[in-house]
C-alpha cells in the first residue's frame, strides 16, 4: 500500500519528545517544510517537491538571560489559520512564535519558572491552531494558554487562560478551522488520561470531561466530532466527542505512542511507537447514527527505532514522513 | 525537562561502574582485601549522606562534562588509580550500559526496577559492613519516597531527559555486539517480539461499541510482531523480585570488557556541534560536589605501596594506544575546578559547608 521513498537528512537527529514532526505544505512554491526537534534547536528542512532542492534552518530556544541553564525544547508546530501561518515552539522557559519559514520571531511568551528548580517540572507542551484566529498552548501545571492572534504582525495577545486540567498538558488538538461551524472544535489531553472538550470564542467553553484512566495520553486528534487519542499503553480509543461515549478501542501498538495523524479528505489514520511501527488505519464516522468504523490497512516497521513523530504530508494522505530517537534523517512514505 | 532525573542517572552510572571495576579487579587478580577496600570506599563515598541530600535536590541534569567529573573523583575514591585512556573507556562502558537499559524498558516506570537492580548488587557488595549497608538501606527508602508516587507519565519525562542525555551515543561495546543487542553501527536493535508491557495488551484487536456501551464489533489485524501476554510486574519495595534483567550484573571474569573506537558513527560529531556555551550553573553545582566528595573521609592515596593502578585494556601497550588515537569528538573535556568562576551563591554555600 505504501512504499518508502528517499529520506530527508536533517542536521541532528530527533529527540525522544511525543509528536515529533510537523509538516506544512505549501501549494503555491510547491515546497513541504519539516521540523524535528533535537534537545534545544529546532531543525527546519523546506523541500521542493521535484525533489532536486532541500533547504535548512536551525531555530535555537530563548534563553531569558545568559546567566541560565539551557532550554530543552518540548514541541515545534506548525498553526495553520485561515489568515496566516506560523511556527510556534514551547520549551522550559516558554513560548516562541515564528513566521512559517522560521525567519522572524514575532512573540514570546515567557512562563512563570521558579528562582530554584521545583519537583514539578515547568514546561510549555501542546500546540493548536483553532478557529478564526486563536493559537491554544498548554503547560505543565495543565493550564491551557489562548492567543489570540491578528491576521498580521506582532500583536498577539494572551486572550484566556484555561485550567481544568490537574496533570500536565501533553498534547491538544482542533478542526474546523475557517468558516465550517462545529459544535466542539478543541481537544486537550493530559497525563493521566483526561480529556477535555471545548468550544472556542471569546471566552472558551468547556463541553465535556473524560476523566483518565491513570494512563498518560500522549497524542490527540480531533475529525468529525471524534476524539482519537494515543495512549502509553499502546491502546487508541476513539470517543464522540461533545457525548464522551467510547466507541472505539484498539489494541494498537506493544509501547508507548508518540504520535497520531488523520488525513481529513480520506480519513486515513497514523499511529506510531515506541515498539518502532508505524501502523495506517481507515476511520470513518457517521454523526447521524454516531457510529464509528476502523479498518486496518498497513505496517511499516522502522527497524530498532523508537519512532517519536509521524505525519501525513498532505491531507488525503497520499505521503507520511516519520522521525525517531536518534534517526538523523526524515523518513517517507508514499502509497503505491 | 524533569528535575528528578539527576538521582537516578547517577546511582544508575554508579552501578555499572562498579560492576565493571568488580570485574577488573578480579581479571587483575587484585589482592581479595585491596580490592574489598576499593569498592566499600567507592560506595561510601557514592552514598555520603550529604552529597546524597544535595543529589535528590530538584534540579536539572549536569552537563556531560560536569558528570564526567564527578565519576573522575568518585572512581579515585579510594587506593586504585585510573589512566586518562582507562577512565574513558570506562565511562564510555558504564554510559552505553545505561543507555541500553533506558532504551529497552518496556514501561518507564520499569527504570526504577532497573535501579533498584543496580542497588540490590550494591547491597551485595558490601553485606559484610553495616555501616555502609545502613547508608545503603537508606537510599532505597529515599528512592521509593521520592518516585513511588510519580505517575507513568513523569516517568516518560524521566526517561526523556534521559534519552537527551544520551543523544547520538553510540560507542560500540563489545560484550553488547556479542550478545547481538548493539549492531555494528553502534545501535541497539529493539526486538518486536517478546511480552509486552506491564498495563498493555498485545496489539491486534479493534473492538467497535454501540453508544449504549455493548460491543458491537470485533476485527483482528496482523501486528507484525510476534508479542506474547506481559509477565508479571517487578517487586518496587526494598526487597523483592524485580523480574526485569536489565541493571542486574552482565559482566564476570571471562567476559572482558572493551569497545572498539574506530568507525564510531558521524552522527557523534553532529551532536558536538549542537553544544551551546558552556553551561554556568552546571559549573557551580559541579564545584560544591567536587568539593563535598573531596572533602569526605577517605583514604588519600598517599601511601604508595597501598595505592596500585587498574587497567580496563588487556595490556598496558593497549592501555598507551586508546588514549593516542581516540577521536577527538569522544574527548570529555574535564572541567578544571580552579579555572572555574564561582559566584556569589556557590561562595556562601562553600564557606557554610566550612570547606573554603
Amino acid at each position: 500500500m505504501f512504499h518508502k521513498e528517499k529520506s530527508i537528512q536533517i542536521k541532528n537527529s530527533a529527540s525522544a519528545l511525543y509528536n515529533n514532526l510537523s509538516v506544512l505544505r505549501i501549494a503555491p512554491r510547491r515546497l513541504t517544510y519539516f521540523t524535528v526537534v533535537h534537545a534545544n534547536v529546532v531543525n527546519m528542512v523546506s523541500a521542493s517537491w521535484d525533489g532536486l532542492n532541500y533547504s535548512h534552518r536551525q531555530l535555537q530556544s530563548k534563553e531569558p538571560n545568559v546567566a541560565t541553564s539551557t532550554s530543552l525544547i518540548m514541541q515545534a508546530a506548525f498553526c495553520v489559520l485561515p489568515s496566516r501561518e506560523l511556527l510556534v515552539v514551547t520549551s522550559q522557559k516558554g513560548i516562541q512564535m515564528y513566521e512559517s519559514d522560521g525567519s522572524i520571531m514575532v512573540y514570546w511568551h515567557a512562563l512563570d519558572t521558579p528562582e530554584t528548580p521545583t519537583a514539578q517540572a515547568v514546561f510549555a507542551r501542546g500546540i493548536a491552531a483553532v478557529s478564526e484566529n486563536y493559537v491554544c498552548v498548554g503547560v505543565s501545571s495543565g493550564a491551557i494558554l489562548v492567543f489570540d492572534i491578528p491576521s498580521k504582525g506582532s500583536n498577539i495577545t494572551l486572550s484566556e487562560v484555561l485550567e481544568e486540567h490537574k496533570e500536565s498538558i501533553t498534547d491538544i488538538a482542533a478542526e474546523c478551522s475557517g468558516s465550517q461551524e462545529c459544535v466542539a472544535n478543541l481537544v486537550t489531553v493530559d497525563d493521566g488520561g483526561s480529556l477535555c472538550v471545548w468550544k472556542s470564542g471569546e471566552e472558551f467553553q468547556l463541553l465535556n470531561k473524560i476523566a483518565g484512566l491513570d494512563i498518560s495520553c500522549s497524542s490527540v486528534k480531533l475529525w468529525k466530532g471524534t476524539v482519537v487519542a494515543g495512549y502509553g499503553s499502546g491502546q487508541i480509543r476513539i470517543y464522540e466527542a461533545v457525548t464522551g461515549i467510547l466507541q472505539s478501542e484498539i489494541n494498537a501498538h506493544a509501547r508507548w505512542i508518540y504520535s497520531l495523524d488523520i488525513a481529513p479528505f480520506s480519513g486515513l489514520l497514523l499511529s506510531a511507537a515506541e515498539d518502532s511501527f508505524v501502523r495506517v488505519w481507515h476511520l470513518s464516522v457517521t454523526p447521524e447514527t454516531n457510529s464509528v468504523e476502523v479498518a486496518h490497512l498497513h505496517n511499516e516497521c522502522v527497524t530498532d527505532t523508537q519512532i517519536c513523530g509521524a505525519k501525513f504530508c498532505d491531507g488525503d494522505g497520499y505521503a507520511f514522513a516519520v522521525t525517531g530517537y536518534d534517526l538523523s534523517e526524515i523518513i517517507r512514505y508514499t502509497q503505491t | 525537562m524533569s528535575s528528578r532525573t539527576l538521582p537516578l542517572l547517577f546511582i544508575n552510572l554508579g552501578g555499572e561502574m562498579l560492576y565493571i571495576l568488580d570485574q577488573r579487579l578480579r581479571a587483575q587478580n587484585i589482592p581479595a582485601d585491596k580490592a574489598k577496600k576499593v569498592m566499600n570506599d567507592i560506595i561510601t563515598t557514592m552514598f555520603n549522606k550529604k552529597f546524597l541530600e544535595e543529589l535528590f535536590k530538584p534540579q536539572e541534569l549536569y552537563s556531560k562534562k560536569a558528570l564526567r567529573t564527578v565519576f573522575d573523583r568518585l572512581a579515585h575514591a579510594s587506593i586504585m588509580r585510573l589512566n586518562q585512556a582507562s577512565m574513558d573507556k570506562l565511562y564510555d562502558l558504564m554510559t552505553m550500559a545505561f543507555k541500553y537499559q533506558v532504551l529497552l524498558c518496556p514501561r518507564p516506570k520499569d527504570i526504577l526496577l532497573v535501579s533498584f537492580n543496580h542497588m540490590d548488587a550494591i547491597k551485595d557488595f558490601v553485606k559484610d559492613t553495616p555501616s555502609i549497608l545502613s547508608q545503603v538501606d537508606e537510599t532505597y527508602q529515599q528512592l521509593i519516597e521520592m518516585y513511588t508516587p510519580l505517575c507513568n507519565g513523569e516517568f516518560q519525562l524521566i526517561r526523556q531527559t534521559l534519552l537527551i542525555f544520551f543523544q547520538d551515543m553510540h560507542i560500540r561495546v563489545s560484550i553488547f555486539l556479542k550478545d547481538k543487542v548493539q549492531n555494528s553501527n553502534g545501535r541497539f536493535g529493539l526486538p518486536t517480539s517478546g511480552p509486552v508491557p506491564h498495563g498493555t495488551q498485545v496489539p491486534g484487536l479493534i473492538r467497535i461499541f454501540s453508544c449504549t456501551g455493548e460491543e458491537k464489533t470485533r476485527l483482528q489485524f496482523n501486528n507484525g510482531g510476534n508479542y506474547t501476554s506481559a509477565i508479571r510486574e517487578g517487586s518496587f519495595e526494598i526487597f523483592g523480585d524485580r523480574v526485569t534483567k536489565l541493571g542486574t550484573n552482565m559482566y564476570s571474569v571471562s567476559r572482558p570488557v572493551e569497545t572498539h573506537m574506530s568507525g564510531t558513527s558521524k552522527s557523534s560529531t553532529q551532536h558536538t556541534k549542537v553544544n551551546t556555551a558552556p553551561n554556568p550553573l552546571a559549573k557551580e553545582e559541579l564545584n560544591m560536589l567536587a568539593r563535598l566528595m573531596g572533602g569526605l573521609e577517605v583514604q588519600k592515596a598517599g601511601s604508595s605501596d597501598t595505592a596500585f593502578r587498574v587497567n580496563l585494556f588487556a595490556t598496558d601497550e593497549e592501555e598507551e594506544e586508546a588514549l593516542i588515537t581516540r577521536p577527538d569528538e569522544l574527548s570529555y573535556g574535564i572541567i578544571n575546578i580552579q579555572a572555574t568562576k564561582v559566584n556569589k551563591n556557590t561562595l556562601l554555600l562553600l564557606s557554610c559547608m566550612a570547606i573554603i
